[in-house]
């Protein structure tokens, strides 16, 4: 351990940008953007499935606002949607007084709200995709088995689903990461700030921004390792012998 | 007398499909034991007489009696429908079906294939159902492809595990339609050999089949359908070896 904190004391000395300052900063910085990342991608991915079920459904009363949401939140930019709702949430009459407040008044949350719709939005649409392109005969089999349609949108059209829809879901993921860059616009310390914060400060932009280009790719590796992992798993039936 | 219900019987059914009428009124009654063949041209309306019989399509008229239960229907604005789904889910689960393409769940390995509707349907402790599950497996001789995804499988042994699946429901009468016409030439006999075993050992089976040697030595009764109307019914013997009307004899000319 003390090893490496020498080697780390070495690493640093005489750099005047990577100081153990800044690199917290960094280090906060990326804590930040995970949580951020993270807790959108969790809370679309719930959302998204009962939405996805109700965009498939036949009945146009539940697929049409469920599409004019989608279409709203893929058809406009993030950043937009962002600021509307950063900036524009201290316009409905007293939301300063409830409890939300406290949350609202931060960047985070609004950051968050704006995220999560908008991944939600994308990833139904993956997930309708999915649905719609469960083979027929698959279908139609579960239903002369006796199947009622909860049991066979459990046991059947969600599981392949699902897996079909991994691919195109790592996209989204690495996508979200990716755009979860613009949350420093609205005053969040996420990576990006971190790195515009160390650029401002020592006006050395190939410093500042290649050493945060170089964590969103380690970022971005491990979770394209991650689908790796989980697509051997669970396509393993795609696959024949 | 008091015996035990018909397995499956259908009466006068009828079914358009937009201005054409594809069944004119067929009726079927199969009693325990019974191998129905049903063959016809295609577009005779084969196939859609078998889907009528487990609602995979709803009959504009007739009725539907699965072991004495009549299937109750209502009149809704886009057609006739069963008035009662608990119903339908109880009847088509009495009555297993073998598909042209085999329709295995490609996400399941052939023993969760199998599994799958006798535990979440019927109601099966799940133990039970993997030791059937295995045996008829063995049955239709695909022991070693237990763990094997259908993706995986020859269109053969996609079709014996199908088969499988069907038994797995202990169904009163299975249905199935044109089980071969997928298949490779060479891979037809494995599949003709299980459905031989089956109607040897008493099993209730209404059957699509181009394959009029199975037609011949298994069924009890051969239906000889054209344009949606039975045009020669009887024993194998009669239909097959001596038929009477033209349009059947020039069906079972030989083509080259």
């Amino acid at each position: 351990m003390q090893d490496i904190t020498l080697w780390f004391q070495d690493l640093l000395a005489g750099n005047l940008i990577f100081t153990p300052q800044t690199l917290g900063y960094y280090w906060e910085g990326l804590v930040t953007t995970t949580q951020l990342v993270f807790l959108s991608l969790v809370i679309g991915l719930v959302m998204a499935v009962p939405l996805a079920i109700g965009r498939s459904s036949g009945r146009r009363w539940i697929s049409l606002p469920i599409y004019a949401y989608t279409y709203v939140f893929r058809g406009t930019p993030l950043l937009i949607q962002l600021y509307i709702i950063y900036y524009g949430v201290v316009f409905f009459d007293g939301i300063q007084e409830t409890f939300l407040w406290p949350m609202l008044r931060e960047a985070f949350y609004p950051a968050l709200i704006a995220f999560t719709l908008n991944t939600a939005a994308y990833t139904t649409e993956i997930f309708r995709g999915a649905i719609k392109a469960t083979a027929k005969g698959e279908i139609e089999a579960a239903r002369a088995y006796g199947m009622s349609q909860g049991l066979m949108m459990r046991r059947i059209i969600l599981p392949s689903a699902f897996r079909r829809a991994l691919p195109a879901y790592g996209n989204e993921v690495i996508f979200m990461l990716h755009a979860s860059a613009i949350a420093s616009v609205v005053t969040l310390m996420d990576l990006t700030g971190a790195a515009r914060f160390v650029y401002a400060r020592f006006y050395a932009p190939f410093e500042a921004f290649l050493f945060v280009a170089a964590i969103y790719l380690c970022l971005t590796f491990a979770i394209l390792y991650l689908f790796r992992w989980l697509e051997k798993r669970l396509l393993a039936h795609l696959k024949p012998a | 007398m008091a015996a035990t219900p018909l397995p499956l019987e259908v009466r006068n059914i009828k079914k358009r499909f937009g201005d054409t009428e594809v069944l004119k009124g067929l009726s079927l009654k199969a009693h325990k034991g019974d191998v129905i063949t049903l063959i016809g041209a295609s577009g005779s309306g084969k196939s859609t007489f078998l889907r009528c019989m487990n609602l995979l399509e709803q009959p504009d008229e007739g009725d539907l009696i699965v072991h004495g239960e009549e299937i109750r229907f209502k009149q809704t604005r886009h057609g006739r429908e069963p008035a009662d789904w608990k119903q339908v889910v109880r009847m088509r689960a009495r009555l297993s079906m073998v598909f042209q393409g085999f329709n295995l769940w490609s996400h399941m390995t052939l023993l969760e294939n199998i599994i799958e509707a006798p535990v979440h349907v019927l109601g099966k402790p799940k133990k039970e159902a993997i030791e059937q599950a295995r045996a008829l497996l063995e049955r239709v001789g695909l022991s070693e492809r237990a763990d094997a995804y259908p993706a995986q499988m020859s269109g053969g042994q996609q079709q014996r595990g199908a088969i499988a699946r069907a038994l797995a429901m202990d169904p009163e009468v299975m249905l199935f339609d044109e089980p071969t016409s997928a298949l490779d030439p060479e891979l037809v006999g494995d599949v003709l050999k299980v459905m031989r075993d089956l109607a040897a050992e008493g099993r209730t089976m209404v059957v699509v089949t181009h394959e009029m040697g199975f037609a011949r030595d298994v069924s009890s009764q051969v239906i000889y359908l054209h344009q949606g109307l039975v045009e020669e019914a009887g024993p194998p013997d009669q239909v097959l070896g001596n038929p009477q009307s033209p349009r059947l004899k020039q069906f079972l000319a030989p083509k080259y």
